[in-house]
């Protein structure tokens, strides 16, 4: 709280000084490195309801989230979870119904047209569609909120380069959006989000209209844009690959209210919610279905124990100390152990010949969830 | 032909020339803010003005009904006010104005509306005031669309100038009724439609060029 108590008093400098056109272009290219105050936002109780042709619809409700500094926060839900109004509301493309908004700690609600324009240069946002203007070059597209905050050419001119260089685009600036492919253009949008120089970036579905490769490398970016400048991310997305592969922090959104909230090693780890259950179904490594159609449910003679141990931030499981465990030839069928931020997490199957209940209990003492999962013949 | 009915003709194209150019220009500026209006000033526009888009719609409407020949002579009394005649190629050009400007606006706002609501919704995003939407979202991106509909509109003019030989401004349409028509000369009412085919093939041409150009980028 302190943090934020500093950063409110910080924050109406910055907005008047991101304004002020600098007095040489120089400086530019330092700055670029430098690293900014990252931005928070907190939600109270946020609630939309839209009106639509069958009645009210509920879009957000009662929402409290606090998005700290220098966070990557993924929100994530089913489509129609609220995810989107929920972003929007940052820059307040759209308002709450009730609830308030806070960036930096100030309320953003009674902001008058100079107070959001300014708002909004502080707070960038990047699109699925990547919503480029196809009437302006590259150079166009990014220097649009320069000019529209009034700076001189010579300064655009430098930002606009330095914003380039940042996504890797240096030799595109004369090129038109129609002739670039789909990552070129959310990076495109990225350098149009980040050369007014926000703290804090907003990603709506940015990855959702690209190819595997693609997405994995506009998430770098925004991974290293995050560290390198110190920005804020907030992203929503309905892909939990995407938030495993970057955020910090993560909230599941079902029917516009919080189901589950957390870091990412412990909601992944630990998924409490039926909804976040459903949503990580798609990265879990199922039953394999020859295993599956020679599961008996109770044992006989010669027959091993399948076992299904899960981590969740333990430590990473020790291999030895769990074939002394089970004091019994342990073979390992099946197993997705993965280190998010550091935390062992996911599962593996072993099959134990001839496991007792008190071996399963030995187990249990490395520390993962022990399930069993049914009997194999031995020799399989 | 005799060589006064050449320069007789020659003559005509100019004034055929002059009462569209004229017409067609005073069309985009009026025209233009008067789209960009009807867009903006709809529920849920940048400019939201629901009562004010109702009124202006109808008017744009009441005008689009009338026929062009009625127009022609409905407005003589404010043609006399703007020009002090009501006869010759500039008594023609107030209601070729008049006509063309409402026909343009609504083929304009018809490219206006297609602007993808989510550039606008980006530049709001980086912090654009409602007027560098306009001149920085809204324009540049109907552009093509724009340009394709004052081809359109153009063409319809010249057209519509054909009657405007009733009002006395004289123009291709005009010789082609007096020569081609009452004295029977098919040679001049052949040369007529030639050149109108001609002239509406150009522009037709240069309309479709621009646009192509623009929509290559």
């Amino acid at each position: 709280m302190a943090g934020l108590a500093f950063d409110s008093l910080r924050a109406p400098a910055r907005w008047i000084a991101r304004d002020q056109p600098s007095v040489a272009a120089a400086p530019a290219v330092a700055e670029a490195t430098e690293t900014r105050t990252a931005g928070t936002v907190r939600f109270e109780a946020v609630s939309k309801t839209y009106l639509s042709a069958a009645g009210p619809v509920q879009a957000l409700d009662r929402v409290d989230l606090d998005v700290p500094a220098g966070a990557i926060f993924g929100i994530i839900g089913r489509s129609g979870a609220g995810k989107s109004s929920l972003l929007r509301t940052v820059n307040r493309l759209e308002d709450p119904t009730s609830g308030r908004v806070l960036v930096d700690g100030e309320p953003i609600e009674s902001l008058d047209t100079d107070g959001l324009v300014a708002l909004r240069r502080r707070v960038g946002m990047i699109f699925q569609h990547f919503n480029l203007l196809s009437a302006k070059t590259v150079r166009g597209n990014v220097a649009l909120p320069l000019k529209a905050a009034g700076l001189p050419k010579q300064e655009i001119a430098a930002r606009v380069d330095e914003a380039l260089r940042l996504v890797g685009l240096e030799g595109k600036a004369d090129t038109y959006p129609s002739r670039l492919s789909g990552g070129q253009k959310q990076r495109v949008g990225i350098a149009r989000a980040l050369v007014s120089r926000p703290e804090i970036l907003l990603c709506d579905e940015a990855t959702s209209a690209l190819d595997p490769e693609t997405t994995l490398t506009i998430l770098n970016l925004l991974r290293d844009i995050n560290r390198r400048l110190g920005i804020t991310i907030i992203l929503i997305t309905h892909e939990m690959s995407v938030i495993r592969e970057i955020c910090s922090d993560v909230v599941v959104l079902e029917t516009g209210r919080v189901v589950e909230t957390g870091p990412v090693w412990r909601v992944f780890g630990a998924p409490e919610h039926p909804t976040t259950r459903a949503l990580l179904e798609p990265l879990s490594r199922g039953l394999p279905a020859d295993l599956a159609s020679r599961l008996q449910p109770h044992p006989t003679p010669g027959t091993a124990t399948v076992l299904a141990i899960t981590f969740a931030g333990q430590a990473a499981p020790d291999l030895s100390a769990l074939a002394a465990a089970a004091g019994a030839p342990v073979r390992l069928l099946q197993a997705g152990i993965e280190r998010i931020q550091g935390h062992a997490v996911g599962r593996m199957l072993v099959a134990v010949d001839a496991a007792g209940p008190d071996a399963e209990d030995r187990l249990r003492g490395l520390g993962g969830t022990i399930e069993r999962i049914g009997y194999v013949a031995a020799d399989d | 032909m005799s060589p006064q009915m050449i320069d007789r003709l020659w003559q005509a194209f100019l004034d055929t020339l002059v009462m569209v150019g004229v017409s067609a220009g005073i069309a985009v500026l009026a025209g233009i803010p008067l789209a960009l209006f009807l867009v903006t000033s709809e529920p849920g526009g940048i400019f939201p003005a629901p009562k004010a888009n109702r009124v202006v719609g109808t008017i744009v409407n009441g005008f689009r009904a009338v026929p062009f020949i009625v127009l022609l002579v409905a407005l003589i009394p404010f043609t006399r006010l703007v020009t002090g005649t009501t006869i010759g190629v500039w008594a023609a050009i107030v209601p070729l104005s008049v006509s063309a400007t409402p026909f343009f606006a609504r083929i304009a706002e018809v490219s206006l509306r297609e602007v993808d609501a989510g550039l606008i919704e980006a530049a709001q995003s980086i912090g654009c005031r409602r007027r560098h939407i306009l001149l920085h979202v809204l324009l540049p991106e109907a552009l093509p669309g724009i340009l394709g509909g004052f081809t359109i509109t153009v063409v319809s003019m010249i057209g519509a100038s054909a009657m405007a030989g009733a009002v006395g401004a004289g123009g291709l349409g005009d010789v082609a009724i007096r020569y081609g028509y009452q004295r029977f000369d098919t040679t001049v009412m052949a040369a007529v439609i030639a050149v109108l085919i001609a002239l509406v093939c150009l522009v037709q041409f240069t309309g479709d060029l621009a646009v192509r150009r623009l929509r290559a980028r």
